[in-house]
């Protein structure tokens, strides 16, 4: 049975539960609510989720491990012979699955009977059959490979009878035993309250297990790099030219220097334009001033980095050659193409003013009027009171603002995907071309390239650069904010 | 005091009413700093104009296309040798079978305008049209093959460089260096327009249209990847909201201060800034490496851009619960309501205006994200068919809105840029109809206490 009919059949059963739990109860209390320990829909529900979670959580369980253990002991009975290492043994194993999926297709829609897919042997024409069935397979199959396959059929086939005979005797089981604790004076409430405290503690725990699964899928790959290519070579590497033919050299130094040259581009612009603007938004506008100008800033905060990078490529980029570039107004000739640091850096800022606007404005407000009157009494200007009083005491939640909005930038993809180009090189030049850590993830990872290459694997050892950069800055900024912040709540 | 009284008596040395240098000094810096303050905003401001300018420009005519209209002759020996209108032998004719006969009655019809035409071979002369136009002829035909034999007016689509003619994209210094249109197809062109028999109007099928191939800019719509993302948000939506209100309750209202408790808020706060392509890598490593799920299926990047939006949704979701006041809970249990009850029947209720809102936000957030879906694989390939059904429209390859958006931009013809443009306007369209609806929902049902 396909675990989608045997999950609403569970689901029926525990429905069932329901009313039979409540009606259960009802009648042993003689239809008189009073003399129930808890509300009647709670003894319901404790007999339905007494039926579902053991069934369920059995059957998630047997979905996950199943097909783990069916390909290990399939796995094993493929001769050694015919794969080198570990990495042909798990392609040959997709192919098996692929047959094996192909031979059930062919068996549900009449093609093959059951009997007669279990009989093929390398001489039938097993390619093309499949190919009849919209499987496109790629080479013609060993005689293993089909073996392998139909044994990957049988166990799969066992298993799953065994899985809905087991996950429907849990049901029912759960389902008994609770119908049978249904009494009047049984704590329904309490034991459905637990249930519901459990589900609430692990969703929150899915926070921690998204952190993990960063974590881990960051660090198995980012080992199996440095497995093929040495990690010194790696971190102080001064070329980047991966080539997917071997040989590739794959040093970071250049595409550090690409992201942090961006950074501080944008980060030159964002920051003074921002922290003016929420200078000037709390201390000095007019509340109707800052209903219109403080939403309209943070329009620029919903727009989807698509669209910056979209604007960097066709608009910025083509406006930058047309100054800087051949021919162009200031006759400097700095600027070869459209994508350089100076596009990337410039539409980042524009992207990243809201971000340090709003930031430093919730700072700037939350520095205590008493502060501001004190220097004001004392015959201060309003100007000088801001940069004498108000910004040293806002002073560390800024620089945490800062910092997040260097992460930001750090991690920022689209934008220099589509503006910065592609060359890595170590140059001071604003005006060429560079390339940062995230562009290099995304061309590592979107090409045809096989996930057992260096040059794959090692946006794994990128990623998990960026993701430590990123992370230190976050926390450095996120406890200077949390104790600035503490100091006059 | 004898200070005070001595200068009160002789000339006064310095009047509140003069202004002195270095008052002036003061004044002057407060109101450069004024102005800076202005001058940022200004500037702010300046982008967001500047940005919105370009993609209305940009983007505005990708709505509107040129289309030709002539009769064709749907020659019955051509299309159907039988005669018997046998769907499955028409179905042999291919659209090199059906070429021929839109390129003739392209040259038919400007014979019969008295248009003059310097092409000897009427393939030439066709580079007016769409490559895509023969197809579209066929479909016509196999959807009503009674029509063989007749001849009936189309409104096939006009090439993207004629269409680039009349939005002022190609000009006829352009056309120089390429060897895919003369001039002397603009003058054509330029004729057909006086004749009525060219013209450029709304296009729908850039809205509800499938990706087309390179060269075919004229025929490519985001209609499919539309479908892609709302698939996408339905994921997101039916997994972040409960999850993510889960959490918060149990954040905010039941977990004890302990070490995992620490550990999950600062677990929170760093996910809400851990960059977005990062999620992309898990979400390669986890769900299709390990996982085995389908590349490129909305499922997956509904469940990457759940993870990545989980975090805004617990933080907003827990601002709103913080502020139904305690007075609600202490009520709730005084009249001798369980914990999880004054929770699930008071508080939860209560709290969600916010929650929807921080809810509404939160996708509007993910459908705009591109990064993790480059890395999951929905590039690079054409959305060039609707989903069948709703498990084909979760499990089979499609693209994304913002995720379309990038693919055009990469390709390397001009036509494609308006195409870009023209999808960011429909991206932004949907953002701002969900922000709108998140403000209407804060403004109408939002208590303050």
């Amino acid at each position: 049975m396909p675990a989608l009919w045997l999950f609403i059949t569970v689901l029926v059963l525990g429905l069932a539960g329901f009313v039979l739990g409540r009606k259960r109860v009802m009648a042993d209390a003689g239809g008189d609510i009073r003399k129930l320990h808890s509300l009647p829909n709670y003894y319901g529900a404790n007999v339905m989720l007494s039926a579902l979670i053991p069934s369920l959580g059995l059957l998630v369980l047997w979905l996950i491990v199943q097909p783990m253990i069916v390909q290990a002991t399939v796995a094993s009975h493929i001769p050694t012979e015919n794969y080198a290492d570990s990495g042909a043994l798990n392609l040959l194993m997709s192919d098996v699955r692929r047959v094996a999926d192909g031979l059930t297709l062919a068996v549900s829609q009449g093609a093959l009977s059951p009997q007669a897919a279990q009989d093929l042997t390398g001489a039938d024409d097993v390619r093309g059959l499949l190919g009849n069935l919209g499987i496109a397979l790629g080479t013609d199959i060993e005689d293993y490979v089909l073996t392998a396959a139909q044994e990957y059929r049988v166990k799969s086939n066992t298993g799953n009878w065994i899985m809905t005979v087991a996950v429907i005797a849990a049901g029912v089981l759960g389902f008994a035993l609770a119908l049978r604790a249904t009494s009047k004076s049984h704590r329904a409430r309490n034991s459905v309250e637990k249930v519901i405290l459990a589900l609430l503690i692990g969703a929150a725990s899915i926070a921690v297990l998204t952190t993990i699964g960063i974590v881990f899928s960051l660090i198995f790959n980012t080992i199996e790099f440095f497995k093929l290519y040495p990690a010194d070579e790696f971190f102080f590497g001064t070329t980047w030219a991966p080539s997917f033919g071997g040989g590739s050299e794959l040093g970071i130094l250049p595409l550090f220097w690409g992201t942090f040259y961006i950074s501080i581009i944008s980060l030159l612009v964002a920051v003074p334009i921002g922290l003016f603007a929420a200078v000037y938004l709390s201390e000095y506008a007019g509340p109707k001033m800052r209903g219109i100008a403080k939403p309209l800033l943070e329009v620029l905060a919903g727009i989807p980095t698509i669209v910056y990078g979209l604007f960097a490529l066709i608009t910025v980029g083509p406006m930058l050659v047309g100054l800087f570039g051949k021919d162009g107004s200031f006759g400097v000739n700095w600027m070869q193409g459209g994508s350089a640091v100076m596009t990337a850096g410039l539409v980042m800022g524009v992207m990243l003013i809201p971000f340090i606007s709003s930031l430093s404005d919730d700072i700037i407000n939350s520095v205590p009027q008493a502060m501001r009157d004190g220097s004001l009494g004392l015959g201060a200007t309003k100007s000088e009171t801001i940069k004498q009083v108000i910004l040293p005491a806002a002073l560390p939640g800024i620089v945490g603002a800062i910092l997040l909005a260097a992460s930001r930038a750090i991690g920022e993809t689209m934008i220099v995907v589509l503006g910065a180009g592609a060359a890595a090189r170590l140059s001071m030049n604003p005006f060429e071309a560079m390339t940062t850590v995230t562009t290099r993830i995304v061309s590592q990872l979107t090409g045809d390239a096989d996930f057992s290459s260096p040059e794959a694997l090692v946006a794994f050892a990128l990623g998990m650069t960026l993701f430590v950069i990123t992370l230190c800055l976050n926390i450095v900024a996120l406890l200077i904010v949390r104790k600035y912040r503490e100091q006059y709540d | 005091m004898s200070d005070l009284s001595s200068s009160q008596n002789g000339a006064p040395k310095n009047s509140l009413l003069k202004v002195d240098a270095r008052t002036k000094k003061r004044n002057a810096s407060e109101a450069r700093f004024k102005a800076y303050g202005i001058g940022a905003i200004a500037l702010g401001l300046c982008f967001l104009v500047t940005l919105l300018v370009s993609i209305l420009g940009n983007g505005v005519p990708a709505f509107k296309q040129t289309f030709i209209t002539i009769p064709v002759e749907l020659t019955e020996s051509k299309l159907d040798k039988s005669g018997t209108r046998d769907l499955e032998v028409m179905k042999k004719v291919t659209t090199f079978g059906y070429k021929p006969l839109v390129e003739n009655a392209l040259v038919a019809a400007l014979e019969k305008e008295g248009i003059e035409n310097p092409f000897a071979k009427a393939k030439d002369l066709a580079k007016l049209l769409s490559s895509s136009a023969p197809a579209q002829v066929r479909d016509v035909v196999l959807d009503n093959p009674n029509l063989v034999g007749q001849t009936v007016e189309f409104r096939l689509l006009a090439g993207s460089r004629v269409d680039g003619y009349f939005k002022g994209r190609v000009t006829r210094d352009a056309l120089a260096r390429d060897k895919n249109l003369d001039a002397a197809h603009l003058d054509i062109a330029d004729a057909m327009v006086a004749a009525g028999m060219m013209d450029t109007t709304f296009n729908a099928d850039f809205v509800l249209g499938a990706d087309a191939s390179e060269s075919r800019p004229e025929q490519a719509g985001i209609g499919v990847s539309m479908v892609g993302s709302l698939f996408m948000m339905i994921v997101v939506l039916c997994l972040s909201l409960p999850i993510g209100v889960a959490a918060s309750i149990y954040l905010e209202e039941f977990a004890p201060q302990n070490k995992w408790t620490d550990l999950i808020e600062v677990n929170i706060s760093n996910l809400a800034a851990v960059p977005s392509i990062v999620y992309g890598i898990l979400g390669l490593a986890v769900f299709i490496q390990f996982a085995h799920l389908p590349q490129s299926a909305p499922l997956v990047g509904g469940l990457v851009l759940t993870l990545m939006t989980l975090p805004t949704i617990i933080i907003s979701t827990r601002a709103s619960l913080k502020a139904v006041p305690p007075s609600i809970r202490d009520a709730a249990l005084g009249i001798g309501a369980s914990k999880m009850q004054s929770v699930f029947h008071h508080v939860l209720p209560l709290a969600m205006p916010g929650i929807l809102t921080g809810t509404i936000i939160g996708l509007a957030q993910a459908l705009g994200e591109t990064a993790p879906l480059l890395l999951i694989g929905m590039v690079g390939f054409i959305a060039s068919n609707m989903p069948d059904g709703i498990a084909s429209g979760f499990l089979d390859p499609n693209s994304a809105m913002p995720a379309q958006i990038y693919e055009w931009a990469k390709r390397a013809d001009p036509a494609y840029y308006e195409r870009a443009w023209g999808g960011i306007i429909i991206l932004l369209g949907f953002l701002m109809t969900m922000n709108i609806i998140a403000v209407i929902l804060r403004r109408r049902f939002e208590r303050r206490w």
